[in-house]
């Protein structure tokens, strides 16, 4: 049951009065009716009585805290020397606090500050997107005149992460993709009695662009996610401040040996993937639509055109760059709590899959010009 | 004999965006002073260290590090003087993924011609300054909290530092651990004459090692002490510096 409050206004003086028990739960609507009586022009000053109080909890020291803020901000005269010891004194560290924020009403900005700040805020990030490219490229560039401030083991250990040790799930992924394609593929072509070219169908669309995309998104959840992770986590424990008060440059000695091993391993990836893929049309081929295994293989590998195989690997190289780059410049851009790493880590495996298909979009459009 | 300043810190405004933090601040920290930086949390300490150890840029005024002005300097001067001086952060901030020793050799395979003997040899010397002979090979996930930071400190004096600045010292020690730390800074000021900069608020720590500090207030922006912190105990400038270093008792201790 909720306790209620029990007070009159008597010559402009509210008198509260508190008996019995006032735990955990006190009555919205007293309260609000309380703190309303409170208000009237009326009330000249505010009195609670205590002496048939017996047990309390915070419920009531906030009841008290919110009267007691009334009668302040009125400048009426409180008093509550009957309140219990304990209650006086939680009443008195409530309004003991020494330092208030400076400005708790932000100023509504117009609509053309809102637009030019929006617009400041986009240059800014191109900026310093920009930057750290220029940075990455500079490293890349003193890496090949060995210059590079880039520890070996760092290197070989990302090769070791993005090379065979994600070899299980990019030829797992494959498969599938290879798998659904010729599924697919085989329900259309079969209406015409075309099933033959199911190998084809997936061989060409593995090797020109599939085998790399998935790479790219799968590398992109798996590799770039840890890169802004690793690096989001250093921010947080200063690891980073301490190379560059050390002058070790940021660009060099974390970026450099991820973007070197991505750039090295996505191609030989995308590579797998094409044969992965086609390893799953032949599962289909082979099993539903019983077209012989060495039939299949032959169809696939006449299949194979040098250019669209060469165009599948130049998507696989730009790939990963852009999913170097993103997971490392959201990595050291991160803020300096766990909630930035969180989000540091989304957003670049968000922008990397953007980047990716944004690149695929433009190398397509060039290929069409070149007649590739 | 007339101190020679290591750090001359000139009319130094600090803050964030439109938001100031600090404002005209002037002070000087002599060659071999424990200089301490303390105040109450949030007053801007640690943003202060970022200052001076050219992290970020002040809004106004300048740092001159051995009369150098750093904060106007080119990059490539900046980061010169920056090798010149160590810094031991708050977790001690030592790269997870290399053992001790390849902690405190980055620095020196970077910036010095030593052989890889010397190197490792300078390693060994730096770990057993800080009390951790024999931990080369440990990562710093093997370690405990007050280790890590001896370790940080010994990767800060790897390029034998003229300045080293400390970032809360004893956060997360226990009162032994932060009175060995306490012990070490004063060994490491005594024996290489190292000037030391200390942002703290431990009063312990302040009145066992600082032989010069300033009081920082982040409700007035500005510094409300300067002195040794003994001295300032004594005759404290306002009720702020009292109440700091009397726990808030507001008498002498």
């Amino acid at each position: 049951m909720k306790t209620k409050l029990k007070y009159e206004i008597d010559g402009g003086v509210l008198r509260l009065e508190l008996a019995g028990n006032y735990l955990e739960h006190i009555d919205d609507e007293a309260v609000q009716n309380l703190c309303e009586t409170a208000e009237k022009q009326t009330v000249t000053a505010i009195e609670v009585s205590a002496a048939n109080l017996q047990k309390w909890d915070s419920s009531l020291v906030a009841v008290l805290y919110r009267l007691q803020k009334t009668a302040r901000r009125r400048q009426l005269p409180f008093s509550g020397s009957g309140l219990p010891s304990g209650l006086q004194r939680l009443l008195k560290l409530a309004f003991s606090v020494d330092r208030r924020p400076e400005n708790t009403t932000a100023r509504r900005q117009v609509f053309l500050e809102r637009v030019g700040e929006k617009g400041i805020n986009i240059v800014c990030s191109a900026h310093k997107g920009l930057s750290f490219l220029a940075d990455a490229a500079r490293s890349l560039g003193s890496f090949f005149e060995g210059r590079a401030v880039m520890r070996r083991e760092d290197f070989l250990f990302a090769l070791e992460d993005c090379g065979y040790k994600a070899l299980p799930i990019v030829s797992l992924i494959s498969f599938m993709v290879g798998l659904i394609l010729a599924f697919v593929g085989a329900v259309q072509l079969k209406t015409f009695g075309a099933e033959i070219y199911v190998a084809s169908l997936v061989t060409i669309g593995m090797t020109r662009i599939m085998g790399a995309i998935m790479t790219g998104i799968i590398m992109a959840g798996r590799t770039g996610a840890a890169y802004a992770a690793t690096i989001g986590t250093m921010q947080v424990n200063e690891e980073t401040d301490a190379l560059k008060t050390m002058g070790i440059p940021i660009a060099d000695f974390l970026v450099l040996p991820r973007m070197a091993a991505l750039v090295l391993t996505m191609p030989l990836l995308t590579m797998w993937s094409d044969f992965m893929g086609m390893l799953g049309g032949g599962f289909v081929g082979v099993t539903m639509l019983g077209i012989p295994l060495p039939r299949y293989w032959e169809l696939s590998v006449e299949a194979i055109n040098l250019s669209n195989f060469l165009v599948g690997i130049f998507h696989g190289f730009v790939f990963g760059i852009v999913i170097a780059v993103c997971g490392c410049y959201y990595g050291v851009n991160c803020g300096r709590n766990a909630d930035s790493v969180g989000l540091a880590t989304t957003r670049a495996v968000v922008s990397a899959i953007v980047w990716m298909i944004v690149m695929t979009g433009i190398i397509t459009v060039i290929c069409e010009v070149l007649g590739v | 004999m007339k101190a020679t300043p290591a750090i001359e810190v000139k009319n130094l405004t600090i803050g964030y965006g439109d938001f100031v933090l600090l404002k005209d601040l002037n002070y000087t920290v002599n060659k071999g002073d424990i200089f301490i930086i303390m105040g109450g949390s949030g007053c801007g300490k640690s943003s202060m260290l970022r200052v001076l150890t050219g992290l970020t840029l002040p809004q106004k005024g300048s740092v001159c590090i051995n009369g150098v002005d750093f904060t106007r300097a080119a990059p490539e001067k900046r980061e010169q003087i920056m090798r010149r001086s160590g810094i031991l952060y708050q977790s001690g901030a030592l790269f997870s993924s290399m053992t001790l020793a390849e902690n405190i050799a980055l620095p020196l395979q970077q910036y010095s011609a030593c052989s890889g003997r010397e190197i490792k040899d300078l390693v060994s010397l730096k770990l057993a300054l800080v009390g951790l002979a024999g931990f080369e090979d440990f990562y710093p996930s093997e370690i405990s909290g007050g280790m890590k930071k001896r370790a940080g400190l010994a990767r800060a004096l790897a390029l034998d530092p003229d300045i080293v600045y400390f970032d809360e010292p004893s956060a997360g020690l226990d009162p032994v651990s932060s009175r060995l730390l306490d012990d070490l800074i004063l060994d490491i000021n005594r024996c290489l004459n190292t000037t030391i900069v200390v942002v703290t608020h431990e009063l312990a720590s302040i009145f066992a090692i600082g032989s010069n500090s300033i009081f920082l207030d982040g409700e007035s922006k500005s510094i409300q002490g300067y002195g040794n912190p003994r001295e300032l105990l004594k005759n404290p400038p306002n009720e702020k510096v009292l109440n700091f270093l009397t726990r808030g008792e507001g008498k002498h201790a």
